[in-house]
């Protein structure tokens, strides 16, 4: 057990390291770091001044070594526009992302649950195939169109709801929708997969040979377990969820963590640019390797095949 | 049907021989997806013949002409069958010439990422060892980067043009290939004719071009069809978050992004229009796609 995590940590650990030295390169190889680093428009005496702060003009293991030890100390360098730190930037965005993330993950699992297990009761019936219309269109219809197309009608149309901004639990109804959208057919896909499978298990068939009202089979003894699968998915996409807003957030201007790497972009704030990634990548690499470990911890078999 | 399960039970038969039927079966399949194929070829002529089918010229308008209407619509006229854009540019030229940005970028990226994703999956899958391991490590490592973070960043470093974004969405999607790829390879590896190809003496990259690789060129052309849409939607987000194709060119993401600008007045032929062909070319694609693999690859059925 002890050695598996042991393993499954050094294993996180050279992805981290991968990460670092992917981010490191690629500022590195495409071009000067010192334009990128520096602020648009900056003299000649700017770029050298950088260049020396930064050590760019020694080797470049000294540098990423460098680069390393202040990621470790959290600092990810200063944000040109907003002349703070982008680590407090970040802390400070993080919230809202993680409300958004959270509603936008009860509308997706409020949706794509109920709609899984309807399909796997009745395979090629009805709410099967409108589940896989569903399912399709989820992954076909970009996000942000979505969030443009709600706000045509909610906001302009009917007037209901407000385009843009935050503050009130009606702000957050459109955003969530749009972010929820693609993740609740992806939650209805493994949903509807999973439970066929444990329909089909031996348990299961003893339960109906026993006599049990088919509500209460799949209600109550084939739903929990189909669902620990589910909800392990669900766990990692509120992470993916957080780190794939930016077009929401842009559109419906919400001040998250998207919407902080789309300033970053469009202010030519490379360093928000650059910490949002490592940041993103970072919370990714973590959250698979607490899902591994818990998985480990509650199967045996796990642990033992690995 | 009975004829080919009693063959199948013999290992000596080759792939080459279990897929000749299924030529014959790809001709009258009933499931064909015929709609979906006829939009996207109704694209391809679209985006090949754009410059002879637009009424007007994509990137110039005229500004006492901004915000026309469709045609149908009150204020409409049959000039602009379409509507206008904020800077009086004809939406139908624009949807016409940006189907050919989609469609160009779509596929020169799926086709660097699949080239790239294909080579280091065989190579990775065969040659195993430390090439494999430090293949993988790269692999996993760079999806665990959310894939439009990861373009955005990359966006951002080497700047906005139409080239860029194909060689920044190669980047970032090459490893989805590499994955599924080398699985196929390492059980390819273990079938009796690499291993009569390794005693016969052929040297590894010969095994890798002329064996391995015809045998893995089905999954990555289902897997390419699959990534089209993908690829198709991210380069419509960078374009609307002004990262993508830089403006005056007619993509359809930069289209949304401009059509922001009437969105709150309710000119919606801007915003709905991009949208609806992003949609159909990738709603096609994604039926396309899930076709193919149901009938290519049998392998990749569980995907």
């Amino acid at each position: 057990m002890t050695r598996f995590i042991a393993r499954r940590i050094g294993y996180s650990l050279v992805s981290l390291f991968l990460l670092s030295l992917t981010i490191f390169l690629f500022v590195r190889v495409t071009g000067d770091p010192a334009v990128l680093l520096v602020e648009p428009g900056a003299s000649q005496a700017d770029l050298d001044a950088i260049r020396e702060q930064f050590g760019l003009d020694q080797p470049i293991w000294v540098q990423y070594v460098s680069f390393i030890a202040s990621l470790a100390h959290g600092d990810f360098g200063q944000s040109f526009y907003y002349r703070t730190p982008v680590f407090e930037l970040y802390l400070t965005r993080l919230p809202n992302s993680l409300m958004l993330a959270l509603a936008a993950m009860a509308f997706s699992l409020l949706i794509g649950i109920p709609s899984g297990i309807l399909a796997a009761v009745r395979v090629g019936g009805f709410w099967d195939k409108a589940g896989k219309i569903f399912a399709l269109l989820g992954l076909s219809v970009p996000s942000f169109w979505i969030g443009l197309v709600l706000i045509l009608f909610f906001s302009v149309y009917l007037q209901w709801l407000p385009s843009s901004g935050s503050g009130t639990p009606l702000h957050l109804l459109m955003p969530a929708f749009a972010l929820g959208w693609y993740f609740a057919a992806a939650h209805m896909r493994l949903t509807r997969s999973s439970m066929l499978e444990v329909l089909g298990s031996e348990y299961i068939k003893l339960a109906r040979l026993k006599g049990l009202p088919e509500a209460l089979v799949i209600g109550k003894h084939a739903f929990k377990n189909a669902l620990i699968p589910v909800l392990t998915l669900a766990g990692i996409n509120l992470v993916i969820m957080i780190n794939v807003a930016v077009v929401v957030e842009t559109v419906f201007a919400w001040p998250g963590i998207g919407r902080l790497l789309y300033e970053g972009i469009t202010f030519r704030d490379f360093p928000v640019v650059q910490g949002v990634v490592i940041m993103g990548g970072t919370m990714i690499v973590v959250v698979n390797l607490v899902i591994d470990v818990l998985y480990a911890v509650i199967d045996p078999r796990i642990r033992l095949e690995a | 049907m009975t004829m080919r399960s009693e063959a199948v039970s013999s290992e000596v038969i080759t792939a080459q021989a279990i897929r000749e039927p299924s030529r014959f079966e790809f001709m009258r399949l009933a499931d064909f997806p015929l709609v979906p194929v006829l939009i996207l070829v109704g694209f391809a002529v679209i985006a090949i013949f754009a410059s002879v089918l637009a009424p007007h010229d994509p990137e110039v308008g005229k500004l006492v002409a901004r915000f026309r209407p469709p045609a149908w619509q009150h204020g409409g006229s049959m000039e602009y069958l379409l509507g206008t854009d904020h800077l009086g540019r004809d939406v139908l030229s624009r949807l016409m010439f940006g189907a050919r940005i989609s469609l160009v970028v779509g596929f020169t990226a799926v086709i660097v990422a699949g080239a790239i994703g294909t080579v280091l999956g065989i190579v990775s899958g065969y040659l195993g060892g430390w090439v494999d391991q430090v293949i993988m490590r790269i692999t996993d490592t760079w999806l665990a980067l959310p894939a439009l973070t990861f373009a955005i960043f990359l966006a951002a470093i080497v700047g906005p043009s139409e080239m860029n974004i194909v060689i920044i969405l190669g980047a970032v999607y090459w490893t989805r290939y590499a994955r599924v790829i080398r699985g196929e390879v390492l059980s390819l590896k273990e079938r009796e004719f690499v291993r009569l190809a390794i005693v016969a003496g052929l040297s590894k990259s010969k095994i890798m071009t002329r064996h391995i690789l015809p045998n893995v060129i089905n999954s990555a052309i289902v897997l390419g069809t699959l990534m089209l849409g993908v690829v198709i939607v991210t380069e419509a987000a960078l374009s609307f978050l002004g990262i993508g194709v830089p403006p005056p060119k007619p993509a359809w993401g930069l289209m949304l992004s401009d059509g922001k600008r009437g969105l709150m007045v309710g000119y919606w032929w801007l915003t709905v229009l991009p949208g609806s062909c992003i949609v159909l070319m990738v709603l096609s694609a994604n039926l396309l796609g899930d076709w193919l693999r149901v009938k290519l690859d049998p392998q990749l059925r569980q995907l």
